[in-house]
C-alpha cells in the first residue's frame, strides 16, 4: 500500500483564482481536501474607523472602494441610511437615475462574475465576451458619473449630476443588444457538457444551512428561498417595476449559475421599464442642508447588491460625523460557509466553488 | 448660458459695490456692506459665525421678494456641488449667492420710482428685530408624534416574550423611529442568549435569519446590536445588549446562528468584546499579533505621525 501523508498547502494571498488577496490554508490528503481555513484581512483598510472623522458626503468615495465591482449599490446604501434617518424625500428623476445606475451596475457585476468564473473553470472565450459587453455598460456609467469603476455618484438626497443629453437613448438601445448577447452566452456555455459536469452537484448546501449561515443574494436563492430585498422591503422606487425573483431548488453551483444569468435578464427588464417611465425633467438633488446632521439615534438599512444583502448601520450623536458606521458586507457573510463546503472535495473543485460564491475581497475585508 | 451672464453681471456689481463702500474687499466686509440696507441682519452678521450668517442671508433673501427666490434655488446648487470640495469654497460661494441676492434687489430698487424707494426703505426699519436664530432642535419633535405603525407589532413581541420567559428578561423595548420604525428590544446580559434562542425557535416569532451583529463603543459601556429577520413572517427586530466596557464579555450567538461566527470575531478584533462559547474567537481582520482594539474610542495607534 502507498503511505500517504497530509500536506499543508497554502493557496496564498497572491493567486490568480482567489479573486483578490485571499488566503486559504488547506490540509490535503492527495487530492482530497480535509480541512480548509480561510485567512482574510489582507485588504482591511479601516473604512469604519476612518468614517468616524468624516462628514457623510465625504464617506461616499470610501464606499465605492468596498465592493468595487458594484460601486453604485454601495453608494446607495450609505445615502439611503442617512436619508432614512433625516426622512428626506428624494426627487423623482433622481430616483430613476439611481435605479438605472444600480441595475446597470448589477449587470456589469454579474458579467464580471460570469467571465471570471468560467475562466477559473477553464474556458477563456466567455471572459472576453463578458468584458466586451461590460465595456458598454462602463461607458454608459462613465458618461453619467465620470468614473468607470468607482463612481462617487450618489449624494444624500439624490445624485450628483443629471444624465447628459442622449444618455437615455443609449440606455434604451443597449437593452435589446444585451438581450441578444445573453442569449449568446447561454448558447456558448449553458449546454456545454464539460461545464455541466463541473457545476452540477458541486458545492451543494441545504436551505437550512444557507439560512443558518446568513447567506444572501444568489447564494440563498439557489436553495429555493424567495428572499430579495427589492421585493421584501422595497426601497427607492422598486415597487413600481415588474420583475421576478429568481430561485432554483438544487443549491449547487449550477443553480447559482442559472440564478445569476436569469438575474441579468430581470435587471434588463427593470432598466427597460425605468427608461420608459423616466421623467422628462426635474431636480436631481433634494433640499438638503449643506452640512447634514442626522438626529441622535441609530439606523440600520439594507438593500440588495449583486452579491447579496448589503446593510449600513449608522449611530449618530447629532454631529456631522457618524459616531459609528458599520457596513454589513455580503461577501463577508457568504464566505463563512466555505470551510464547510470544501471538506472532502477535490482540489479541482476548490476554484469552482470559490468562484461560485462570488466574493469581492474589498468587501470581505472592508 | 443665462447663469454665466448673470454671474458676469454680478461680478461687475460686486466690484461696483466695493468701489462705493470704500472698504477692504474681504468676505466679512462684503457681508457688512450688503447688510447695510437691513439693520437687523448686520447685528446678527457680526455676532454669529459665518455659516449661520450665510444661512440667515439666504433665509432673509427668501423673505425679501419673489425675485430672490429663484436666486435662492440657483444658490443652493453651487452650495451642493461644494459639499465635497474643500472648506474654503462653501464660505465663498454662499457669499457670492447672497451678494447676488442683495445686488439684484438693489438693482430693482434703482429702477423703481422715488416713492416706491421711500416706501421700501420705510418698510425695512419697521420690521421687528428678529431674535437670534436657533437651530431647530430635533429632540423636541417626538413629543407631538403620532403612535408608530409598528407599535402593535412591538407589543405583541413583548407579550410573547414575557409570557414565556418572564418579565425581567428585557431591560427596555421601544420603536426606533429613525430606522424605519423597527421594534427594538434591549436584553439584560444574563438573559441575552436565552432570549435570542427563544426568538429563533418560537413559531410566532421565528427569527431564523441573522442579518447583522456588531458592536458599538459608547464611552461608558459597549453595546452589541443584532438585527434579526424572519423569512416566514416577514418581520424584523433589533436586539441590543449593553456590555460592561472594562471587561466586555457576553454570550456568543454562534450556537444558534452559525452565521454569527465571523462577525463576532470581527467585533472581538476591532472592539475587544469577548464572546463566550464562540468556537474559534480570534483576530480575523487584523494581524494575529496586533495589540489593541482599533475601533475603540480611546485607541492610540503606535505610529501617530501616520
Amino acid at each position: 500500500m502507498i503511505r500517504t501523508e497530509e500536506m499543508l498547502l497554502n493557496v496564498g494571498p497572491q493567486h490568480p483564482s482567489t479573486h483578490g488577496v485571499f488566503r486559504l490554508i488547506l490540509k490535503i490528503d492527495g487530492e482530497i481536501i480535509k480541512e480548509a481555513t480561510p485567512v482574510i484581512g489582507y485588504l482591511h483598510r479601516g473604512t469604519e474607523k476612518i468614517a468616524e472623522d468624516l462628514q457623510y458626503t465625504q464617506i461616499i468615495p470610501y464606499t465605492d472602494r468596498m465592493d468595487y465591482l458594484s460601486a453604485m449599490t454601495n453608494n446607495y446604501v450609505l445615502c439611503h441610511a442617512v436619508e432614512t434617518m433625516i426622512e428626506l424625500e428624494v426627487p423623482e428623476r433622481a430616483e430613476y437615475l439611481r435605479v438605472l445606475a444600480m441595475e446597470l451596475g448589477r449587470i456589469a457585476s454579474h458579467l464580471v462574475w460570469y467571465g471570471t468564473y468560467l475562466l477559473d473553470i477553464g474556458a477563456t472565450s466567455p471572459f472576453l465576451y463578458a468584458f466586451r459587453d461590460r465595456e458598454h455598460i462602463i461607458n454608459l456609467l462613465n458618461e453619467l458619473s465620470g468614473g468607470r469603476l468607482t463612481f462617487n455618484y450618489m449624494r444624500i438626497g439624490g445624485v450628483k449630476w443629471d444624465a447628459p443629453e442622449g444618455w437615455i437613448e443609449k440606455v434604451k438601445n443597449f437593452v435589446p443588444y444585451m438581450r441578444e448577447q445573453i442569449e449568446g452566452y447561454h448558447e456558448l456555455v449553458t449546454g456545454n457538457e464539460i461545464f455541466k459536469e463541473r457545476a452540477k452537484g458541486i458545492g451543494t448546501y441545504t436551505k437550512e444551512d444557507a439560512i443558518a449561515h446568513s447567506l444572501s443574494g444568489a447564494n440563498l436563492r439557489c436553495t429555493g428561498v424567495n428572499y430579495d430585498i427589492r421585493k421584501v422591503e422595497p426601497y427607492s422606487i422598486y415597487d413600481r417595476f415588474d420583475f421576478q425573483v429568481v430561485t432554483r431548488e438544487e443549491g449547487d453551483a449550477w443553480a447559482r449559475y442559472e440564478c445569476r444569468m436569469q438575474e441579468m435578464e430581470e435587471s434588463l427588464k427593470i432598466v427597460e421599464q425605468a427608461v420608459e417611465q423616466f421623467p422628462e425633467s426635474g431636480p436631481v438633488l433634494g433640499k438638503v442642508p449643506r452640512i447634514i446632521r442626522p438626529p441622535k439615534g441609530e439606523a440600520y438599512v439594507r438593500i440588495e447588491s449583486p452579491r447579496g444583502e448589503i446593510g449600513c448601520y449608522i449611530a449618530s450623536d447629532g454631529k456631522k460625523e457618524p459616531y459609528r458606521l458599520k457596513f454589513r458586507r455580503p461577501s463577508f457573510y457568504n464566505l463563512q460557509i466555505l470551510p464547510k463546503l470544501l471538506k472532502g472535495e477535490n482540489m479541482a473543485n476548490l476554484v469552482a466553488i470559490l468562484g461560485g460564491v462570488d466574493i469581492v475581497l474589498g468587501e470581505v475585508d472592508g | 448660458m443665462s447663469n454665466e451672464e448673470k454671474d458676469l453681471e454680478d461680478l461687475q456689481k460686486k466690484k461696483d459695490l466695493e468701489a462705493q463702500s470704500d472698504q477692504p474687499s474681504s468676505q466679512t466686509s462684503e457681508l457688512k456692506s450688503d447688510a447695510s440696507t437691513e439693520p437687523d441682519a448686520r447685528n446678527e452678521a457680526n455676532q454669529n459665525p459665518p455659516t449661520d450668517t450665510n444661512k440667515e442671508m439666504q433665509d432673509q433673501s427668501t423673505n425679501d421678494s419673489p425675485t430672490s427666490k429663484t436666486e435662492q434655488e440657483g444658490a443652493t446648487e453651487p452650495s451642493h456641488t461644494s459639499t465635497t470640495k474643500s472648506s474654503k469654497k462653501p464660505n465663498e460661494e454662499p457669499t457670492s449667492a447672497s451678494s447676488k441676492d442683495e445686488t439684484n434687489t438693489e438693482k430693482t430698487t434703482a429702477k423703481k420710482s422715488d416713492a416706491q424707494i421711500d416706501a421700501q426703505s420705510d418698510e425695512k426699519p419697521e420690521r421687528p428685530k428678529r431674535p437670534p436664530r436657533k437651530r431647530k432642535k430635533k429632540d423636541e419633535e417626538p413629543k407631538e408624534e403620532a403612535p408608530s405603525p409598528k407599535q402593535p407589532q412591538l407589543e405583541s413581541f413583548v407579550q410573547v416574550i414575557e409570557e414565556h420567559l418572564g418579565k425581567n428578561v428585557l431591560a427596555e423595548n421601544y420603536i426606533n423611529r429613525l430606522s424605519k420604525h423597527i421594534p427594538t428590544i434591549v436584553a439584560k446580559p444574563e438573559h441575552y442568549f436565552q432570549l435570542a434562542k427563544f426568538l429563533k425557535e418560537h413559531e410566532e416569532l421565528a427569527f431564523t435569519y441573522l442579518s447583522d451583529i456588531h458592536g458599538v463603543d459608547y464611552e461608558t459601556h459597549m453595546e452589541v446590536y443584532v438585527h434579526l429577520y424572519s423569512l416566514t413572517k416577514n418581520h424584523s427586530i433589533a436586539l441590543k445588549v449593553k456590555v460592561d466596557r472594562d471587561n466586555p464579555t457576553i454570550d456568543s450567538l454562534t450556537p444558534i446562528w452559525e452565521g454569527a461566527n465571523w462577525p463576532e470575531s470581527e467585533t472581538y478584533d476591532l472592539l475587544g468584546i469577548q464572546f463566550t462559547g464562540h468556537p474559534d474567537l480570534k483576530r480575523i481582520l487584523l494581524g494575529e499579533d496586533w495589540k489593541g482594539h482599533p475601533l475603540r474610542k480611546d485607541y492610540e495607534p503606535y505610529d501617530v505621525e501616520v
